[in-house]
């Protein structure tokens, strides 16, 4: 039962993880890959604060301030990265993000203080299903009313183009890094759910690959669409579960399976599974 | 009668090139001038200027006497300038209608707070967007295909467009970079009627760069000439038919 419970809590985590990189990557088009790094300094703030500083207080409380940590943690980490790097383009973007994340990770595995390659031991246990499953909750309507107002409007036609975005009135530079700092911040309320749910941490469990794997959700169920990032997130965490179950040896090979699946998809459905499209959507525009 | 917009001996270099050179003009605030001249004179770099995509290398530009020049193009639409582009520009996955929303950006006065939290301010504002914008498109004709995306339109809807979309950011003055290209003769005399009709119906000031004379000499009060970044004349279109000057730009001198 446990061992269902801890996929489910993944799930959930993922799902939020996925969200706020389709915030970056799916509405605002910027090629983000050091998403990772993020997740990991929420997660190191808040196990900071579980460890050293943690009021003598309900644990729910504590979880809240925790969840408040993670976030501008991550936040800050966002504002900081964002502001020289969003100046940059695609690939170049891409890069420099890869680069950023892992130098978060390397001082964090070299900070004595937090355990460095040892990981990170004797968090607190303070979340629980209803955690994860209300942070999912906020963050899908968060997502889903951001798209349905001026603002998502403004970061959306960012992607489709920045000049004529620009000529509209669209303030280019603050809509990017807008995205950039909330969906950081987003991820590092996934960390502080992670590192209160698994009570150890370990900085390789923040590094480029997963960064990769949360990319994989956002395109897999297409980018920009919420419903999307929800059944990609699903899909890719309870997918080498099944791998695992069905016969051991197959577990081996899920990272083929994983890299023929993406194949497959690319050469079937390149937008994803929905598209910039939602699952019930009002007036879905028409092909021609 | 004070002018709309003043361009103040504007010049634009790129390297060693000049591009536009010690031009200058204004526009009157519901003037329609055209900006005429050969391919590579600099016509469509002087719209760049004027809508903050390019900082001109010297010289000012002033819209209703407060100096543009160097503000971002994102300030300088919410002042009152809009543009389309010479190659369509339109944000091609998304549907006709929000296109049109989307450039209703800078006159949304809801915070970002009533957007997430659906307050009745942000319903409310919302639904009068959804409203402006439908009788935006059914003035061009195209509040039928409001759900079509973008770039399934075909081609002089997609112009079309493009142009409702520069007029639902509320403009004072609206640039049209060759907005007759590409289309045939019956077309292009829409779209001489569709000109007229807009500065009527939204009294602004109209700027046309346009290489098809007939709707040039046919709809521009003013015309100003441009021919290796020099402003080489300017007048009403008849004038502008005999300019010695003019006719040597495009037919060359005689020898």
């Amino acid at each position: 039962m446990d061992y269902y419970l801890q996929i489910l809590t993944n799930v959930g985590i993922f799902i939020t993880l996925t969200l706020s990189l389709n915030l970056i990557n799916g509405y605002c088009g910027q090629f983000s890959l050091g998403h990772a790094g993020f997740w990991g300094v929420g997660a190191y703030a808040s196990a900071v604060y579980g460890v050293f500083f943690a009021l003598p207080i309900d644990p729910s409380l504590n979880m809240l301030i925790s969840i408040l940590i993670g976030f501008s943690a991550a936040s800050l980490c966002g504002l900081l990265i964002g502001v020289p790097c969003l100046r940059l383009k695609g690939d170049y973007l891409a890069i420099a993000t890869i680069g950023f994340s892992e130098i978060l990770r390397i001082i964090i595995m070299n900070t004595e203080s937090v355990g460095g390659p040892r990981g990170f031991t004797n968090i607190p246990k303070w979340t629980n299903s209803f955690w994860v499953w209300g942070i999912v909750a906020l963050t899908i309507l968060f997502m889903l009313n951001l798209k349905r107002s001026a603002f998502g409007r403004a970061i959306i036609s960012i992607r489709e183009d920045e000049i004529a975005a620009e000529t509209m009135g669209v303030n280019l530079f603050s809509f990017k890094l807008f995205s950039f700092i909330i969906g950081a911040g987003i991820a590092g309320i996934a960390g502080s759910l992670v590192a209160h749910d698994q009570q150890f941490l370990h900085p390789n469990n923040f590094n480029f690959m997963w960064s990769v794997c949360i990319l994989v959700m956002v395109i897999l169920g297409g980018q920009g669409s919420v419903s999307g990032s929800i059944v990609g997130a699903v899909i890719l965490t309870i997918l080498p579960e099944i791998l695992k179950l069905v016969n051991s040896d197959i577990a081996t090979w899920r990272v083929s399976i994983y890299s023929a699946l993406m194949v497959i998809l690319m050469l079937t459905r390149p937008q994803g599974i929905f598209g910039p499209h939602e699952i019930f959507e009002k007036h879905k525009a028409k092909i021609s | 009668m004070s002018a709309l917009i003043e361009v103040n001996q504007v010049t634009m270099k790129f390297g060693g090139l000049t591009a536009v050179k010690d031009v200058s003009f204004s526009v009157g605030s519901n003037d329609l001038i055209a900006v005429i001249g050969p391919n590579g004179a600099g016509k469509t770099t002087l719209f760049n200027m004027i809508t903050g995509i390019y900082e001109p290398s010297s010289g000012e530009i002033k819209l209703l006497g407060e100096k543009i020049s160097a503000k971002k193009p994102s300030d300088i639409t919410d002042l009152g300038i809009a543009r389309t582009f010479q190659n369509i520009r339109l944000f091609n996955n998304l549907s006709v209608i929000d296109n049109i929303k989307i450039a209703r950006h800078t006159r949304i006065h809801y915070s970002f707070f009533d957007g997430i939290f659906r307050t009745k301010k942000f319903k409310n504002e919302e639904q009068l967007i959804t409203q402006e914008s439908l009788e935006l498109l059914k003035l061009f004709h195209l509040d039928d295909k409001k759900n079509y995306l973008a770039k399934n339109l075909p081609y002089g809807a997609q112009r079309k467009l493009e142009m409702a979309r520069a007029l639902a950011t509320k403009p004072k003055l609206l640039l049209l970079d060759e907005p007759a290209a590409g289309m045939n003769p019956t077309e292009t005399k829409e779209l001489s009627e569709l000109i007229r009709f807009i500065r009527e119906k939204f009294q602004i000031a109209i700027i046309l760069i346009e290489h098809d004379m007939n709707l040039v000499m046919e709809i521009a009060e003013h015309i100003h000439v441009l021919d290796y970044g020099n402003l080489i004349a300017s007048g009403a279109p008849r004038e502008i038919q005999n300019n010695k000057k003019v006719i040597e730009a495009y037919l060359g001198a005689e020898v």
